[in-house]
């Protein structure tokens, strides 16, 4: 199951230019707001025509303006989430997620979950006597994202579903979002600027700026870069998938052992071997030539200078490979000449364990290559 | 004083007949119209706004020489029209043609207005659900502009049920046949000791239309309530 998109359109000064592939798992369209990122997930469900392009999903052509094809969008069987949750008013919670479950009467699942196991796994069953009026964003968000997994689709968009919500309402949707790309079998392209949810949720990394794919691939490598405009104010970090280790009662800290080492964090409430992704802002990393003495923070990998990029004027992003696992730190130009790093150089990677986002901490998948 | 005399109760039948003929039989019309106004974009759209809102400005006698014209005895479409039976000229179908041409605008209007307010995003959701586009009509469009709709339907009913100048010119003042409350009381005040009648008449127009008006208020506010919170 992949989806192949390569459009393009014009809308008076904006121009996008796009072409992505994109696997199993999560997809992420990142960018900032206006760098087309909603237009891609309007061309995709077929809400919007492109001037030229062509967009496959499940080996099915859904558009291909060469040809003179284009699905209309109420036969793309592309489920799509937005920003808000554009529930019908005047019909119940059941009501609207019976409305998609109609319509795909008589296609064939595409999920692997039936109705129960979704309404579970986003926790609705108790809602579905009200109305949509009297539900909060986070349930309204819910609901909708049932209702479009009821619909039978055979990818599942969701443009920012949680750009409207609190932090409180995220942390209520993150782990739905993430069961559904373990269990439910159907690619999900998701659109974000927030690298938090990216890092945490997303397999495939797509970037986009201005219109144009500024850089694709696996979620660890994409988002390690600095180079990119979104994470240029010093949001580019590693992600680590990881597994827990032990828990540590005196100390209410959770160990955490990946290829690179071990970490420490504050408890996170998961059982001894289940997968956890950390994010590590190239920020938070200081890099030491050797074991340093009476130093408060705990987290230290040892690794080798992988490469140095500089970033603008005055600093440089320094790539470290722990054992496989690659870590990135930003450092000023003139401590890099300082420390004399260079390429294959030992050093040891120092993270500030206090800087773990608990936001960014989740169950992470495998990334998958496309 | 208040019992009404046979005629005046045929009046008074006959137009609640005429009115409520013409507003069903505008409903259809109306909506597509509205809808045209609302979503097309098609070439002649202005040409048929002015179209639709021409009898609001025309002098309703203008509109009803114009029916009479089109749709009497020796008119193009009256005389196609009564070889296959139909005949609107001097008949209580006509008072209802001439009702319902005239309040066309103003149901038209509110239909239409009902019909932008919707949510076009959640067209748009029903669509990637999986539903064409009648059906997006019919499940998201329509219930959703349903407050509008009727109140299109209740000004139509009022209008109709108070037109004067164009079914007098269209269809005469025929007692039992055309002669509607507004045409009654009109011959009521034109005779001798008729002022009693007239009095009878327009307090019942006045109730009717009190009625009519209290009646939309609370249905809409009812629809209002299903569609908004709950």
């Amino acid at each position: 199951m992949s989806i192949d998109v390569d459009v393009a359109l014009r809308r008076g000064a904006f121009a996008l230019d796009v072409a992505f592939a994109a696997g199993a798992g999560l997809t992420a369209l990142f960018g900032r707001s206006g760098s087309g990122k909603t237009t891609v997930i309007d061309l995709i469900a077929g809400l919007v025509r492109p001037d030229r392009g062509r967009i496959a999903a499940g080996g099915q052509t859904l558009l291909d303006t060469a040809r003179g094809l284009d699905v209309p969008a109420h036969r793309r069987r592309v489920g799509t989430v937005f920003q808000e949750a554009r529930l019908m008013p005047h019909l119940s919670v059941r009501q609207n997620l019976d409305y998609g479950r109609f319509f795909a009467r008589g296609r064939d699942e595409t999920t692997g979950l039936d109705a129960g196991a979704i309404v579970e796994i986003l926790g609705i069953g108790h809602l579905l006597g009200r109305r949509p009026a009297g539900l909060s964003g986070g349930e309204a968000q819910r609901v909708a994202i049932g209702r479009a997994l009821l619909s039978r689709p055979r990818l599942l968009l969701m443009d920012e579903p949680l750009a409207a919500l609190d932090e409180a309402r995220k942390a209520e949707i993150l782990p739905c979002i993430e069961r559904l790309r373990d269990e439910a079998g159907i690619p999900i392209v998701y659109v974000s600027h927030a690298v938090a949810e990216v890092a945490r949720l997303a397999s495939t990394v797509v970037v986009l700026e201005a219109g144009r794919v500024a850089a694709s691939g696996p979620a660890e490598a994409v988002l390690r870069r600095a180079d990119l405009t979104p994470l240029r104010e010093g949001e580019a970090g590693a992600l680590l998938d990881m597994v827990v280790a032990t828990h540590d009662a005196v100390s209410g800290l959770t160990t955490l052992a990946g290829p690179a080492g071990r970490l420490f964090v504050p408890r996170l409430d998961r059982a001894p071997g289940s997968p956890v992704r950390v994010r590590v802002p190239a920020r938070d990393v200081l890099v030491a030539l050797a074991e340093p003495v009476g130093l408060s923070a705990r987290n230290r990998l040892a690794g080798r200078v992988l490469a140095l990029d500089p970033l603008g004027e005055a600093a440089v992003l320094v790539t470290i490979d722990c054992n496989g696992a690659r870590l990135a730190a930003r450092l000023t130009r003139a401590s890099v000449r300082d420390l004399g790093l260079e390429p294959g150089r030992p050093v040891l990677a120092i993270i500030k364990s206090i800087d773990f986002d608990p936001q960014g901490v989740g169950t992470g998948q495998r990334p998958v290559e496309i | 004083m208040l019992v009404l005399t046979p005629e005046e109760w045929n009046a008074v039948v006959l137009s609640l007949k005429v009115a409520a003929v013409a507003t069903l039989a505008s409903l259809g019309p109306g909506l597509l119209v509205a809808m045209l106004l609302a979503r097309g974009r098609f070439p002649g759209r202005a040409l048929l706004d002015g179209l639709v809102h021409l009898p609001l400005i025309l002098p309703p006698v203008v509109t009803g020489y114009l029916l009479l014209l089109a749709f009497g005895r020796r008119g193009l479409a009256g005389s196609a029209l009564a070889e296959i039976g139909i005949v609107f000229a001097f008949r209580w179908t006509g008072a209802a043609l001439a009702c319902a041409i005239m309040g066309f605008p103003l149901m038209v209007r509110a239909m239409r207005l009902s019909i932008e307010a919707v949510d076009r995003r959640l067209e748009q959701a029903a669509a990637t659900l999986g539903a064409r586009p009648l059906a997006v009509f019919l499940t998201v469009t329509l219930p959703l502009s349903l407050p509008g709709i009727l109140a299109g339907a209740v000004l139509a009913f009022a209008k109709a049920m108070g037109e004067f100048g164009a079914t007098i010119t269209f269809v005469s003042n025929i007692p039992g046949e055309t002669q509607t409350l507004p045409s009654a009381i009109y011959t009521l005040t034109q005779v001798p000791g008729g002022e009693a009648g007239a009095l009878r008449l327009t307090l019942i127009s006045v109730a009717l239309s009190m009625a009519a008006l209290l009646l939309s208020e609370l249905l809409a506010r009812r629809l209002g309530r299903r569609l908004g919170a709950g």
